[in-house]
């Protein structure tokens, strides 16, 4: 039986809302080493806001976000940035720095963050490109790229400091299929090669089923979520509508927390 | 009977009482806008302090490069502009004040009042101006396109300080920039005032400079000088400001824009009065 890993991220009693409404209360749950953890869920629940606020753009209306011992809701400012250096994030259009290269986004954070000679940060980012596919693309101005590279571009960028933590807001969304599964194999070899956890929102079934080790249901009618487990296990013997979720279509009456809490 | 001559029902107390309602309710919205919009700009004007206090500790993560492109986009750009237009400013106010000191056998005095007017008013006043308009509203553009592209919360969240990696070069570059372009202006709005001086009224080139020098003080310079950096400081802080305050669609990068400049323009007049009548008073 394969050990369950250390918990990177803790999350206890998370509360989130948008423009005054409650998206999702009262979440719990972890996001252990070396896994994919996919955030899925209908439209409008609340999957990205719980991204921000993962990462610490958002402040959650109650709760706690815990990064090994530092509360991200109590941390200083230091303590922020340090925590924040530990993991990658890339936003759902790229958010590549339109006044830089391709090559210079991906240095910036070496830059600012280690003592790397800018001969050394220019090797590595360019290795990290290549390893999205991406090694001509270092002189690049992002505005040269198409929307999937520059999805890639900033996968490299997220990975310019080799985080333990990547957290990828709809990676595959809007790319065609074989450049999405090229994106899958990526993730998975920086799970299995570096033992990096990975945390995923996403609507790409085909993704989930391919690389998720658990998936965490957030239910847009009930505010609630359904706890973590393999994409297959509540596909098969999940809620109701969590099963008609992964299998393709849309929930819609029934309200899988409550089904789980029963 | 013509209708429209009926004489007017007295409004019901409930009318009145609903008219004093809503006047109340706009007069208090209108408050709580004043203050929340106070409050913003203090709170922003706060970490641009210390962010400046990072800088001179060595603690910044204010990149060099960064300085200095944005020197080189505030600067040299924008030298042709101010150019043309303190030179037509300088031009208009030695053709007004010739016109009216003729009148009296005065104007040979044309000169005193273009080099005094010029270096000390005009030419920062026109500077700012036009600062506003070419580099504020640029910096409230691409501050506004960051945020709604999720740039600035790309850079929040890998631990870099958008104060200090993003306004703190723009600002500091147009403060650094700013007595260069003033001094630049005041040279062009003079040489304007000589032409029209010389050319028109028939004073001798040689009077105009004599008299010219014996107006100008150094404290007319140092004046001059100081009001065009602290108007294209107001600039850099107005344009930063709403660029970082910018909602995320492309009507709220245009609005943020629109009201980079206008508040530029606003905060230039009003730290003219102030400085104006201040300097006045202290005899400077």
């Amino acid at each position: 039986m394969k050990a369950v890993a250390a918990a990177l991220v803790t999350v206890e009693g998370l509360s989130i809302s948008a423009g005054g409404h409650v998206l999702q209360h009262d979440l719990n749950f972890e996001v252990r080493a070396a896994e994919v953890l996919a955030i899925i869920g209908g439209s409008g629940c609340g999957k990205s806001t719980l991204l921000r606020s993962l990462v610490g753009l958002d402040a959650p209306t109650a709760g706690h976000v815990r990064y090994g011992g530092t509360d991200l809701q109590a941390a200083s400012p230091a303590e922020l940035a340090a925590v924040r250096r530990g993991f990658g994030v890339m936003f759902q259009a790229g958010a590549l720095w339109s006044s830089m290269t391709v090559g210079e986004n991906v240095m910036l954070p070496m830059e600012m963050f280690t003592k790397a000679s800018a001969e050394e940060r220019t090797q590595r980012a360019r290795k990290h490109l290549a390893d999205v596919g991406l090694a001509d693309a270092f002189d690049l101005d992002p505005s040269a790229l198409s929307g999937g590279m520059r999805k890639r571009a900033a996968i490299a960028r997220a990975l310019a400091l080799d985080p333990p933590l990547l957290f990828l807001d709809e990676p595959s969304a809007g790319l065609d299929p074989p450049t999405s599964a090229q994106l899958d194999t990526l993730l998975m070899s920086l799970r299995d090669g570096q033992g990096m956890a990975i945390v995923l929102v996403t609507h790409e079934l085909d993704s989930v089923f391919a690389i998720a080790d658990r998936v965490l249901f957030l239910d847009a009618q009930t505010h609630t979520m359904v706890p973590p487990a393999s994409p297959r296990w509540l596909r098969d013997h999940g809620p109701t509508a969590v099963q008609a979720f992964l299998r393709g279509r849309e929930a819609h009456s029934a309200s899988p927390a409550s089904e789980v809490a029963a | 009977m013509n209708p429209s001559a009926l004489p007017l029902d007295p409004p019901s107390p409930s009318a009145i009482g609903g008219v004093c309602t809503r006047v109340l309710r706009q007069t208090g919205e209108a408050v709580l806008r004043i203050t929340h919009l106070t409050a913003g700009t203090l709170n922003f004007l706060g970490q641009v302090l210390q962010s400046l206090g990072r800088l001179l500790r060595g603690q910044s993560q204010m990149r060099a490069k960064d300085l200095l492109m944005q020197l080189d986009e505030t600067g040299p750009r924008s030298v042709p502009i101010v150019a043309l237009v303190c030179g037509l400013v300088g031009l208009i106010l030695a053709y007004m004040g010739a016109a009216q000191l003729q009148r009296f056998g005065a104007q040979s005095f044309i000169a005193d009042l273009v080099s005094v007017g010029v270096v000390r008013e005009i030419a920062a006043l026109m500077t700012g101006v036009i600062l506003s308009g070419r580099v504020g509203a640029a910096f409230a553009a691409q501050l506004g396109a960051m945020q709604a592209n999720d740039e600035i919360d790309a850079l929040r969240v890998m631990g870099i300080d958008p104060i200090d990696h993003l306004v703190l070069p723009r600002v500091l570059a147009l403060t650094l920039i700013a007595p260069m372009l003033t001094a630049m202006g005041a040279l062009v709005g003079l040489a304007a005032g000589w032409l029209v001086a010389v050319s028109t009224f028939g004073i001798l080139s040689a009077d105009f400079i004599a008299r010219s020098a014996q107006a100008l003080t150094v404290n007319h310079l140092l004046v001059g000088l100081g009001k065009g950096t602290v108007y294209a400081m107001l600039v850099g802080l107005a344009g930063c400001r709403q660029g970082m305050a910018s909602g995320r669609s492309a009507q709220a990068v245009g609005q943020a824009t629109t009201q980079a400049v206008v508040r530029a323009i606003v905060w230039i007049v009003a730290a003219a009065s102030v400085l104006t009548v201040l300097l006045q008073r202290l005899d400077w």
